[in-house]
């Protein structure tokens, strides 16, 4: 997979790393790769972002969590929802997939490995807790949109696991 | 403003409008948690698509327009969805199927809006194909579970299958407007998704154990905005909060 970073001005960036998803407040907007740009034009700030799903609700909160954060620095923001490129997985940085990891939920996998696990054919996540990789598919469709329902074998616990959309 | 280009989106986000509505009533009904879950989720994308192209419609037709007024005030004959997507979910075996009927035509369609010369439309198919490629799975992978699964199972999905085969072919006519857009590089020719398609869904059937129901009248008419008897009430539950509070939010 590759890393897709979008350069910002390190001023921004660090105040946009302070906005983090409301679904999964482990992950930073920006970790999760739905910044697209960031600028500043005339003492304003405006930022794109990109939603993960189209049927995401967090995104409104995301928007609003943006101008709060700049607004606390003292700038007026101005943010637009794009739709192209399409969100994928793959934006998700090494940085954002230890933290699922860490916060109990598998990080995605490469598109084919995804299928395979999700159809059952193959054993390839790896749980959360343990690591083990008997895990079983319980749900294709998770607390949310994006997320699939595990369990694991051994450790007996479910979890969350982040399909891969590209 | 582009009428033909208007009636041609809401040819398409009607049909997710009103499946995404069906497959709400389901929130917290559903046969299980994670059937529950999942046809939710669905549901969830498709209403996630429909705000996409309701927002591009508003847009066009300026003035006060918005994404809600488009939803939620027009009236019946002007909802173009297909038939099939407003029949009800009379037991989980039609759920499943009217899902699978739609996914797979929705999924082909896709592919194809996906390189319209309307910009917007294509960044719009191009991100909900993404998500519709689950649908597909989940739905054919019901099929196939129930079809080959006990006895019961196998005739609830076949009856349901039957009675919806009906409307399956309204999904390839063309409006007017359609014919336009096409002509205009806009919007596909479904009549050219229609061989395939069957194909498709004759393939998943058979390795479901599942009979290809024979018919020889189709219905047809939401696409002209003449719908069946169920289309009232989808749309008095859908739109009691926008009439009865203009301009609410939540
Ligand atoms: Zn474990």
């Amino acid at each position: 997979m590759t890393e897709q970073l979008i350069p910002i001005d390190q001023e921004l960036l660090d105040i946009l790393e302070t906005v983090s998803d409301p679904e999964i407040p482990v992950l930073t907007i920006v970790d999760m790769g739905v910044v697209r740009s960031a600028k500043i034009e005339n003492q304003k700030v405006y930022v794109e972002i990109t939603s993960t799903y189209s049927g995401c609700p967090a995104m409104d909160t995301i928007a609003d969590d943006i101008k709060a954060a700049f607004k606390q620095k003292g700038y007026e923001a101005s943010v637009a929802v794009i739709l192209k490129p399409a969100w994928t997985t793959d934006w998700i940085t090494s940085k954002g997939r230890a933290a699922l990891e860490k916060y109990g939920i598998a990080a995605p996998l490469s598109e084919h490995a995804d299928k395979e696990a999700l159809l059952g054919n193959k054993k390839l996540v790896k749980c959360p807790q343990c690591g083990s990789q008997q895990t079983k598919v319980l749900s294709q469709f998770g607390s949310t949109a994006c997320k699939a329902l595990f369990q694991c074998e051994d450790c007996k616990e479910p979890f969350d696991y982040f399909k891969c959309l590209k | 403003m582009n009428n033909n280009l208007i009636q041609y989106i809401l040819g398409i986000a009607d049909n997710s409008l009103i499946l995404g509505q069906r497959l709400g009533e389901l929130c917290g009904h559903g046969p299980s948690i994670e059937t529950d879950i999942a046809l939710t989720n669905i549901s969830l994308d498709l209403l996630g698509q429909t705000r996409s192209y309701f927002q591009y419609v508003a847009q066009l037709q300026g003035g006060d327009a918005n994404e809600d007024t488009v939803a939620f005030l027009r009236l019946e004959r002007e909802y173009k969805n297909v038939l099939l997507v407003e029949q009800p979910n009379t037991d989980f075996g039609y759920s499943i199927a009217r899902q699978f009927l739609y996914d797979v035509y929705h999924l082909a369609l896709l592919e194809e809006l996906q390189d319209s010369k309307d910009e917007q439309l294509a960044a719009i198919a191009t991100k909900s194909i993404k998500e519709v490629l689950y649908h597909v799975r989940f739905s054919s992978d019901w099929i196939r579970r129930l079809g080959d699964g006990t006895e019961e199972s196998h005739n609830r999905i076949q009856t349901a299958i039957n009675d919806l085969w009906i409307f399956t072919d309204e999904l390839f006519h063309q409006t007017d407007a359609d014919k336009v857009m096409v002509a205009e590089g806009i919007g596909v020719d479904v009549a050219m998704l229609k061989e395939n398609y069957y194909k498709k869904v004759t393939a998943i059937l058979e390795e479901a154990t599942l009979q290809i129901p024979e018919v020889e009248y189709f219905q047809k008419g939401g696409k002209q905005g003449i719908h069946s008897e169920h289309m009232g009430y989808i749309l008095t539950e859908m739109q009691y909060m926008q009439r009865t509070y203009p301009n609410m939010t939540w």
